[in-house]
């Protein structure tokens, strides 16, 4: 994906500034930065999350196979099975862990013969690290799972559909340290087939997950702007940025 | 944004730059010592290089523990991360300074009874050099100078002249007569120790630079001095 001269509205309040930035391909790419400075609100423009928020608005481009994802004529819903989210707090249905997984794709297949869908629940929570897990309970509902394997069916959810991107929005911030390096570890194989952005808090998430890492800030007018976008080793290690510096060895911000 | 500072990361870095300093001026006093050990004939001062060798021994395994324990504990990025590393090797550098030192003190101690094969000009000029290449080497360790530390590695080139001169001297007397080979030998010794405390000198600045810059450098590309000797 691509974003070219992306710019985030609410109302009259520009949240984000001109943001140029290309996504790698199958890569994983990071956004940091400090609280408020647009972080999520960038995160969320990559599928059109935003539009669920009526004032919200975007000028510039958001590309996705060299398509404007905000063209006129693109249904959002179309965008979104293309590009998936997995947020903040892991949010299954009070449904069956099968249900769960099998949601999206009943959606959009309504008459999917039972072989055939049991064959992608499988392979979505074989995808998701979780299939050994759950695979003798799969009635059993979602919500009695723990915190780490909410937020792992939450991404099986996500890839049963098979999109080409996943957004993830501080997913391991309500996880333990064991739960948060298996979706790390997950990240990893996840990126072979897919594109993945992630912003997180943690910095030390950020240098040991992620290829790429974007640093946004926000401006005196408190619209966030990205002010460095490089290699993940360079931004961890050697920042052009000295307000990049300064934010990841945790003197600012 | 609210400005934040990491006092206990900050005295870390801090005690870890003092434990460099304290190395580095140990080294050049040793290698100052020695030198003089050897011009002045005085055995006391060789054995107080060698005491001074085992301080600096220990301060390096300090410097690595402490390094060690501020990456666990503190998890520095960036130019943090660059200053404890960067640390950390300067302090293995500096070690072997002093066992260069330590080795022109232990040559002292064995061969204080037998006299000087020729007065000492060139090896005190070698050891000045050295000593004063490690002092500002320091001094951009700490002003973090990354082209103070640049040009302090180009002086290196002269240490190395240096030693071609004596190592030629040396092996004429030694050809002429035989019965100076065990002396010439000693004094090529020591001229050998301080060709390498000049090599270590730029490998610290090395370490400045890539502290400074994050830019790792290989080493300068070394003649061998007794191969261009032909």
């Amino acid at each position: 994906m691509l974003a070219e001269n992306a710019s985030i509205f609410y109302g009259a309040f520009r949240a984000v500034a001109d943001v140029t930035l290309p996504v790698h391909e199958r890569q994983i790419t990071a956004i940091i930065g400090p609280s408020g400075c647009g972080k999520s609100t960038l995160l969320r423009a990559f599928n059109r999350m935003n539009d669920l928020v009526q004032s919200a608005r975007v000028e510039g481009k958001i590309l996705l196979d060299g398509d404007n994802i905000y063209a006129p004529d693109v249904d959002a819903v179309a965008v979104r099975r293309r590009v998936g989210m997995v947020f903040q707090r892991p949010n299954p249905f009070p449904k069956p862990i099968y249900d769960n997984v099998a949601y999206g794709v009943r959606l959009g297949n309504p008459r999917i013969p039972k072989p055939e869908l049991d064959a992608i629940v499988e392979q979505s929570l074989r995808g998701a690290a979780l299939w050994d897990e759950v695979k003798d309970k799969l009635k059993e509902s979602g919500t009695a799972l723990s915190g780490g394997q909410q937020q792992r069916l939450c991404i099986a959810r996500a890839i049963a559909v098979q999109p080409d991107v996943l957004l993830m929005d501080e997913p391991c911030s309500a996880l333990d340290p064991i739960a948060t390096i298996k979706i790390e570890e997950l990240m990893q194989t996840l990126k072979e087939r897919y594109t993945i952005m992630i912003v997180t808090h943690n910095m030390q998430q950020a240098a040991r997950a992620s290829d790429y890492t974007v640093m946004m800030m926000m401006r005196p007018d408190r619209a966030g702007e990205m002010i460095e976008f490089d290699q993940t080793e360079q931004i961890f290690t050697n920042p052009r940025d000295k307000r990049t510096e300064d934010y990841v060895s945790g003197r600012f911000g | 944004m609210i400005p934040a500072k990491r006092p206990i990361l900050d005295q870390d870095l801090a005690l870890l730059q003092d434990n460099i300093l304290r190395m580095g001026s140990m080294v050049e006093s040793m290698t100052e010592k020695a030198v003089r050990a050897l011009k002045e004939r005085k055995v006391e001062l060789a054995r107080e290089v060698r005491a001074e060798e085992k301080v600096v021994d220990q301060l390096r395994l300090d410097v690595e523990e402490a390094g060690i324990r501020t990456i666990a504990t503190q998890q520095p990025l960036a130019s943090d991360l660059r200053k404890i590393i960067a640390a950390t090797h300067m302090a293995v550098e500096l070690e072997r300074m002093a066992d260069y030192a330590n080795g022109i003190a232990k040559i002292v101690i064995r061969s204080i009874d037998e006299p000087l094969l020729k007065p000492l000009i060139d090896i005190p000029r070698m050891q000045f050099i050295v000593c004063g290449m490690t002092h500002r080497a320091l001094d951009a360790y700490v002003k973090e100078d990354a082209n103070l530390a640049r040009a302090v590695q180009a002086e290196d080139d002269e240490v190395d002249e240096l030693y071609k001169q004596i190592l030629r001297e040396l092996v004429s007397y030694m050809s002429e007569d035989a019965r100076t080979i065990s002396r010439a030998m000693n004094l090529l010794f020591v001229a050998h120790n301080l060709e390498r405390l000049g090599d270590r000198a730029t490998n610290l600045c090395e370490r400045v630079v890539y502290a400074v810059t994050g830019q790792l450098h290989e080493p300068k590309p070394k003649k061998s001095s007794i191969a261009t000797l032909g």
